[in-house]
């Protein structure tokens, strides 16, 4: 079954938004930007850009703590399973961290800030035995001036993230033989797959671990809440600058997202550069046939550090479960005074209204990412089975470009082009509106609903749809009755993935919505400046919820559509 | 009954008015066209884009919304928004893009910086409506000059007045008895009590008023600060104020390392006992705080001897509205007695009234009487005198050289 329109379609869906997005944010960049009354072209917002005190170090500050969690992140993620992979801790670990994929970037944030600031729960735990402790202790913890706080806030998004690519990408290789043969050769098993396992892994999660890279070094909310203020990383100077009344700030704004796009780059590079080295590293190490059997200490400092990182994302959760029901909780009760349901109450009318928007936008951009993924995934099995001709050889050389395309929304920073697509938006006057938020959601939804079900779809056992076709079948027949319904738990999955992403979304939400559509996210940010702990509380859970829901939902759906399908197996 | 007394007294008010302007030349088209207005506004949606960080705030304007559907049949949607910049910049695109009607804002909460930027950039619709309204006979044109000079820019009835500011400190009086009362007492204070300080991060609004505040007290011409800044004297007039704040920081919270973001953040700070003193720019906002349960009921309101800063905040209508008539029935009921007294009460809001209460009618002065302003607030009387802001110039030139000094650790 050729769809041959699709691909294009999808490339069209993914690149052109960024690439309008990019142009229109370039020319303000080069001094065009008519109603400020700039009619360029000038160099003169670069050099503008240029005096900005503390611009080097904003730039480094992006740079460090991007290359640092994404660093952090992945080897913790590739040390966890050189040294626990298949073991019941894993296991254990793994059911931990899995829903943390489900939380959205600020709600993480703002459960962390609730737990490591001085007057949060960790230093009320110590509080009873240091006398010192009776008032919060002056330590600069959030906003420190080296990022530390950032880079831990966003190690612990990224870590679910990695740890599920990787075991997506150890699927995708043969990780068990190489195992067992580099252990009956005598290496450890931290050294045996760092030697045999992570090369090949590391190919397989490369473009991932470069769109956690892009994302880390220009994040702007996680960097709201956690980060360091004097001076912030880029990303927040430009969305600040973008948003300031004074219009000659949004020429300069323009080049330092221009900027943003060369810092995230060049993190690339250094990433790239790495791999090099690492290469290099690995063909030594392997020659040199160091067996490093005794990797106990390793293997048990990595197995507490990522169940710390799993502990301190759920005592977030519970920080900001108990805000939200907290009335007089002072500095340092342990628990609030008193357990009340006012602020949900209080909030319940802007949520009502909230929420359907959040599931509006959500569900409309995923059931559409849905929709073209399965056209895009039908189109290409249909490729395999015609391959052979040269002509269709060159599709499946387009096949795997439109696969690295997937990760262009994830590798461009967003503060590069969303301003951008804000004018494109207004120039066909889709602005403000619901459709056009559901348009620019789609360009971030589309690449997770087709990494979530690109896999399953290709493992199916083509052995179903041969008998069906061999039975008399029209391909048609096959996609419906075989190939649908056997698909449905991967689906529904991807589809709660896709709605997930779209609900964390603030960014592309508040500049495409004009502020019109009001989100979840839109609200907990707006909230979020006004320090109101137990709403920001309320609206954080809410964000988090939506997500799980969908999830739970996908989970439920296909064993209570197609229950003899997917129901569970009798015993 | 009541609804038709108010009209007969904004009629006879609007009369007075056209009396006593009549030889104004804005007044041409005069506000004896509000009936059409009223029938324009009749079934719009008007989108209101407002500061939505207070949830004691949204839920005022909750109760508006239900006041205009019932009243005036105009449907009011707040669109929370986090920095007012960010509207600015939206109806800026909308400029960029060409789109001249049907723009997404239709109501802006707004003053000072951002207004002068929207007024120099014509992103405002002309006409001097917000004179032309019924209700503006009733505001205090004269005892509170800053509804019509926003930070020195003369206003041009281009926004409408909602509510009077004025920047009030406050402390907890179980932890710190005796508040410091001037700005050497409040940098003695810290020195001996370091980390118990701190103010919010300029370019924040609140920040940036605590700079003006004390440059307004340290300059040794506080009349230099109604003019624009003069680039050439500029280091010299605030050679003091940098003095002052160079001998502070090292003894703020965190050694002036960090700073909290917002003037919310620094009560939050006041609540969990980080710091012993925090101020707001609403005279109602500690006993508003304390009636939510959000600071213990032992924080008391001061101000600074030789007075504090004050101003007004205004609704402004963009160019492209796409309910202007709406947007002025909005903006004419935000100024009635009614819904000026409820805006008052701190139990409400606690923001203080545009209007000449002395001047209304008895029933609508009873309104502001009956207002319990709780141990923590302090009636117009107690508030001391109020400085003027500066003019909109010196914010920009004070936060780069903040920034610049202060900005890179």
């Amino acid at each position: 079954m050729r769809l041959r329109p699709v691909p294009g379609l999808v490339a069209l869906v993914l690149a052109g938004p960024i690439a309008l997005g990019l142009v229109w944010t370039g020319l303000p960049a080069l001094g065009i930007l008519p109603a400020a009354g700039a009619t360029g072209p000038s160099l003169a917002p670069f050099a503008q850009l240029l005096e900005t005190p503390g611009l080097a170090r904003s730039v480094l500050l992006s740079l460090g703590t991007g290359l640092a969690a994404t660093a952090l992140s992945l080897a913790l993620v590739l040390v966890l399973l050189a040294g626990w992979l298949d073991s019941a801790p894993f296991t254990g670990l793994r059911r931990l961290l899995s829903p943390l994929l489900a939380v959205p970037h600020a709600a993480a944030a703002l459960g962390l800030a609730l737990v490591i600031a001085p007057s949060g729960l960790l230093i009320r735990l110590a509080a009873p035995f240091d006398a010192d402790l009776a008032r919060p202790p002056d330590w600069l913890i959030l906003q420190d001036p080296l990022g530390l706080s950032l880079v831990l806030g966003l190690v612990l998004k990224e870590v679910p993230f990695l740890l599920l690519m990787a075991l997506a990408g150890l699927n995708q290789i043969d990780a068990q033989p190489r195992m067992r043969l580099a252990q009956s050769l005598g290496y450890g098993r931290v050294a045996g797959f760092c030697l045999a396992v992570a090369p090949p892994l590391y190919r397989q999660m490369r473009l991932p671990v470069l769109a956690v890279l892009a994302f880390s070094t220009s994040v702007v909310d996680m960097a709201l809440i956690l980060g360091p203020t004097l001076p912030p990383t880029l990303a927040v100077q430009v969305t600040r600058w973008m948003g300031d009344p004074d219009l000659a700030l949004r020429l300069k704004g323009a080049a330092g997202a221009v900027l943003q796009l060369g810092v995230s780059l060049a993190a690339i590079a250094v990433c790239i550069a790495g791999e090099r080295l690492a290469a290099r590293l690995w063909r030594t190490l392997g020659s040199r046939g160091v067996r490093a059997r005794k990797d106990g200490i390793v293997r048990g400092t990595v197995l507490v550090l990522v169940a710390a990182l799993a502990l301190l994302a759920l005592a977030g959760l519970a920080a900001l479960v108990l805000w939200s029901v907290a009335a007089g909780w002072r500095y340092p009760d342990l628990l609030p005074s008193r357990i009340v349901a006012t602020h949900w109450l209080q909030a319940a009318p802007d949520l009502g209204t909230a929420i359907s928007t959040t599931l509006a936008a959500g569900l409309a951009a995923s059931l559409v990412a849905g929709v073209l993924v399965v056209a895009l995934l039908q189109d290409r099995q249909g490729e395999e089975k015609d391959a052979g001709h040269d002509a269709e050889r060159a599709d499946g050389r387009a096949s795997r470009w439109l696969d690295r395309l997937m990760f262009l929304p994830l590798l461009v920073p967003q503060v590069a082009f969303l301003f951008g697509l804000q004018v494109l938006f207004l120039d066909i006057g889709l602005d403000g509106s619901l459709p056009a938020v559901m348009l620019a959601h789609l360009v971030f939804v589309l690449p997770y609903v087709f990494l979530s079900l690109r896999d399953p779809w290709s493992a199916l056992d083509p052995r179903f749809e041969q008998v069906a076709t061999s039975l008399g079948a029209s391909r048609a027949r096959v996609f419906w009755r075989i190939r649908l319904p056997l698909m449905l738990p991967a689906l529904a999955t991807a589809l709660a993935l896709g709605l997930a992403v779209s609900v964390s979304l603030y960014l592309p939400t508040l500049l495409i919505g004009g502020g019109r559509v009001v989100t979840l996210t839109t609200e907990a940010v707006a909230l979020a400046s006004g320090g109101n702990r137990p709403l920001i509380a309320v609206h954080a859970l809410m964000q988090l919820l939506l997500p799980c829901l969908a999830f739970a939902a996908a989970a439920l759906a296909p064993r209570l559509l197609l229950p003899r399908l997917h129901g569970r197996r009798p015993t | 009954m009541q609804v038709i007394r108010r009209r007969f007294l904004q009629g006879l008010a609007a009369v007075s008015l056209v009396a006593v302007l009549a030889t104004g030349p804005t007044l041409a088209a005069g506000p004896d066209d509000w009936a059409g207005i009223k029938e324009d506004a009749k079934g719009q949606t008007v989108y209101f884009h407002a500061w939505g960080g207070e949830p004691r705030i949204n839920a005022y304007i909750d109760w508006v919304a239900g006041e205009l559907k019932e009243q005036y049949g105009v449907t009011l949607e707040h669109v929370k928004v986090d920095d007012t910049a960010n509207v600015v910049a939206r109806v800026l695109a909308e400029k960029t893009a060409g789109k001249t009607s049907g723009g997404a804002v239709d109501l802006v909460w707004i003053n000072g910086e951002n207004f002068a930027a929207m007024k120099r950039e014509g992103l405002l619709q002309a006409g001097a409506w917000a004179e032309r309204l019924p209700n503006w006979a009733l505001v205090d044109v004269e005892g509170k000059p800053t509804v019509r000079r926003d930070f020195g820019v003369p206003t041009d009835g281009l926004e409408s007045p909602w509510g009077m500011a004025k920047l009030v400190f406050m402390h907890d009086s179980a932890r710190l008895a005796e508040a410091p009362a001037s700005l050497q007492a409040l940098a003695e204070f810290a020195k001996a009590n370091p980390g118990r300080f701190t103010y919010p991060q300029p370019p924040n609004f609140h920040g940036s008023t605590f700079l003006k505040q004390a440059l307004a007290t340290l300059i040794d011409d506080p009349a230099r600060l109604q003019q624009p800044v003069d680039p050439a004297r500029f280091d010299a007039d605030t050679a003091k104020l940098f003095a002052w704040l160079d001998a502070l920081h090292p003894h703020l919270w965190r050694s002036g390392r960090a700073f909290p973001a917002s003037a919310a953040a620094l009560r939050q700070l006041l609540a969990d006992g980080e710091i012993d003193i925090a101020f707001s720019f609403n005279p109602g906002d500690a006993s508003a705080a304390i009636a939510a349960g959000e600071l213990p009921d032992t924080v008391r309101s001061f101000v600074l001897e030789g007075g504090t800063i004050g101003n007004t905040h205004f609704v402004a209508i963009p160019f492209n509205s796409s309910a202007s008539a709406g947007a002025k029935v909005v903006a004419n009921f935000l100024l009635s007695p009614e819904a000026q007294a409820r805006k008052e009460d701190p139990a409400v809001w606690g923001d203080p009234t545009v209007l000449d209460v002395a001047a209304l009618p008895d029933a609508d002065r009873a309104r502001f009487a009956a207002i319990d302003r709780g141990a923590a607030g302090l009636g117009p009387e107690a508030l001391g005198p109020t400085l003027p802001e500066p003019h909109p110039s010196w914010m920009d030139a004070l936060e780069a050289a903040w920034a610049k000094r202060y900005g890179v650790q």
